[in-house]
């Protein structure tokens, strides 16, 4: 075992009720799959029963006492939101359904501020045939169909960064790729497949020297406190809360106020107006332009409750932690023969989630022989068809690890893989 | 390891080493292609029919395929059980198979209806992996069913010999 890290780990799975249960009969439950969707503390699940039982009501409407508490327990969530990734001012914080959500907001106003919307203020968001979008094959699907979609409707060209063998982006054709035609450059910030951290400050520079809008799926780098929007270098930043220890139903997208003012809406409905008329509807200010209908109270001060978590805990205690999980994986499945990993084979520049391929024995039946052990990995193309065809594989079975993982449970997915070798007579 | 060789029989995993009648064959009437979304794995599947004294019935199953053991296996079944059969005999086997999938490990399955596939059975008790063994089946179903529709088109067609 290699040194040990700040973090209590014992003392943490504590707060996760679920990791006392046991799986498939008497087997302790071993998730390594929080690059999927995260435990919840007991301290989220607590704020969630507190919030039903004490303060539940509608927000921003209700004139009543349960109102303002909802009202502000929601816009509390939100500073709480602010402050974890750095950002200047809770009004660049919108909440939305998820990552997707997130993305599909950005893609839609752009399309709406093609057709028009939004006037003379939307001008710089406007699409015109030949202009191009520029994504990568590390994409989760999330961050590719959006794009997509708008590229039908407003003629703009879809164009895609490489990956190399080892996992990282090809930057080796930037300069052409990101050109004076580039108006949106998308891309993760931690792939969910390969781990890999991707450079963004130094893509950004590139396409704001052509006047391109940077928007990066943050969702497998927030969850690990690896966010600052003061220093990201993006433009929009999308990440989800169920993959940092909040609920399902809650995403966030960040952008910088000036550049949400001059986006038009995505979904219309009740709040986001200033004033509706039968000919047409002038907008609320943002964030509330862009938070159509009653929101997700509940999960977006769950969400609140979960980066409270995190930020007591220490994000450089659960980095340190994750790298030494991480470096540990690592090591110990390099000895397995036949095992591949995809991706950045050392820890630098690279979280901690590992997939990888193992000679002779397809995912799905590697999983279950996991799954029959307690252990609960991720088998398939995990939303990322095209990186699996780049790298020419099928499929992949992920391994990903959170604050809360141990290195006993790294063993036990070694030790399921051997099983499983020998189950299906590979090894 | 109990449940798990619930599932990975010994006829799977045998059925999984060597399937039968895999490969693509010539000639034949409809092809398909088809995928299971949440891994990617796909079946390329060729249905050929004959005439069974007035009745469609299946000449050959011939298909590649990339996938679990489950899904390779499964496949691999099923083209032993249809081969030869009439399509509605066929069908009626596919009917009780997926049936079987859905019943949740409940289900009585009839081995002489369903015969290798009974080994099948443990899948039901694994809602993930119930795609899996679905796929070959679809894809026979699926392209039968474009086979016969090519049939009916070509029939008015008296010049043309049927099969």
């Amino acid at each position: 075992m290699t040194a040990e890290t700040s973090l209590d780990v014992a003392r943490i799975r504590k707060d996760f009720p679920i990791l006392d249960r046991n799986v498939r009969g008497e087997r302790p439950l071993v998730y390594l799959d929080s690059a999927n969707t995260s435990q919840k503390p007991r301290q989220v699940i607590d704020t969630l029963t507190d919030f039903y039982e004490r303060h539940n009501a509608n927000i921003h409407r209700a004139t009543h006492e349960l109102g303002e508490e909802a009202t502000q327990a929601y816009e509390g969530a939100r500073i709480k939101v602010a402050t974890f990734i750095g950002a200047a001012d809770e009004a660049e914080v919108v909440f939305t359904k998820n990552v997707s959500e997130a993305i599909n907001l950005v893609a839609y106003s752009i399309g709406n501020a093609t057709a028009g919307a939004g006037g003379a203020d939307s001008g710089r968001l406007r699409l015109a045939e030949g202009d191009e979008i520029v994504i990568t094959e590390m994409e989760h699907h999330s961050n590719i169909v959006p794009w997509q979609l708008l590229c039908e409707r407003t003629g703009a060209r879809l164009r895609w960064f490489g990956v190399t063998p080892d996992g990282r982006l090809d930057l080796s054709r930037a300069d052409e790729l990101i050109n004076a035609r580039t108006r949106v450059v998308a891309l993760a910030h931690q792939s969910n497949v390969l781990g890999t951290i991707n450079p963004i400050a130094d893509i950004a520079a590139r396409a704001h020297e052509v006047g391109a809008l940077v928007l990066v799926d943050a969702a497998q780098s927030v969850p690990h406190g690896l966010v600052d929007v003061r220093t990201l270098g993006a433009d929009l930043v999308g990440f989800t809360g169920h993959k940092m220890c909040g609920p399902t139903g809650i995403g966030v997208l960040w952008a910088r106020r000036d550049l949400l003012a001059t986006m038009p809406p995505f979904l219309g409905g009740g709040e986001m107006i200033e004033t509706v008329w039968m000919e047409r509807s002038t907008f609320a200010p943002p964030p509330h332009k862009f938070e159509a209908g009653t929101m997700p109270i509940a999960e977006a001060v769950g969400l609140g409750a979960a980066t409270d978590y995190l930020a007591d805990v220490g994000v450089g205690a659960i980095q340190a932690h994750e790298r030494d999980l991480l470096r540990h994986a690592l090591e110990a499945l390099a000895g397995i023969g036949g095992l591949r990993i995809l991706g950045p084979a050392e820890p630098v520049q690279r979280g901690g989630a590992v997939s990888f391929t193992v000679e002779g024995i397809h995912p799905h039946d590697l999983s279950q022989v996991l799954d029959d052990r307690g252990v609960a990995v991720r088998a398939g193309h995990h939303c990322a068809w095209p990186l699996h065809r780049a790298l020419g594989v099928q499929a992949s079975t992920r391994a990903s690890f959170y604050l809360y993982n141990t290195h006993a449970e790294v063993d036990a997915l070694v030790d399921g893989i051997r099983q499983a070798q020998k189950f299906f007579g590979t090894a | 390891m109990m449940q798990l060789e619930s599932l990975y029989t010994e006829i799977i995993m045998e059925h999984a080493a060597r399937p039968l009648h895999a490969g693509l064959r010539e000639p034949f009437d409809a092809e398909v292609r088809h995928v299971n979304p949440t891994c990617g794995d796909e079946v390329t599947l060729r249905v050929t029919l004959k005439d069974a004294d007035g009745e469609p019935a299946v000449a050959d199953v011939s298909y590649d395929s990339l996938g679990c053991s489950i899904s390779k296996a499964s496949a691999s079944v099923m083209a032993d059980l249809v081969i030869g059969k009439t399509v509605s005999e066929a069908m009626t086997v596919s009917e009780e198979f997926v049936g079987l999938m859905h019943s949740r490990g409940e289900a009585e399955p009839d081995e002489d209806v369903l015969g290798d596939a009974v080994a099948l059975a443990g899948v039901s008790r694994f809602p993930a992996r119930i795609k899996c063994a679905l796929l070959g089946w679809m894809a026979w179903k699926d392209a039968t069913a474009r086979a016969l529709s090519e049939r009916e088109m070509d029939a008015p067609d008296a010049d043309r010999e049927q099969l």
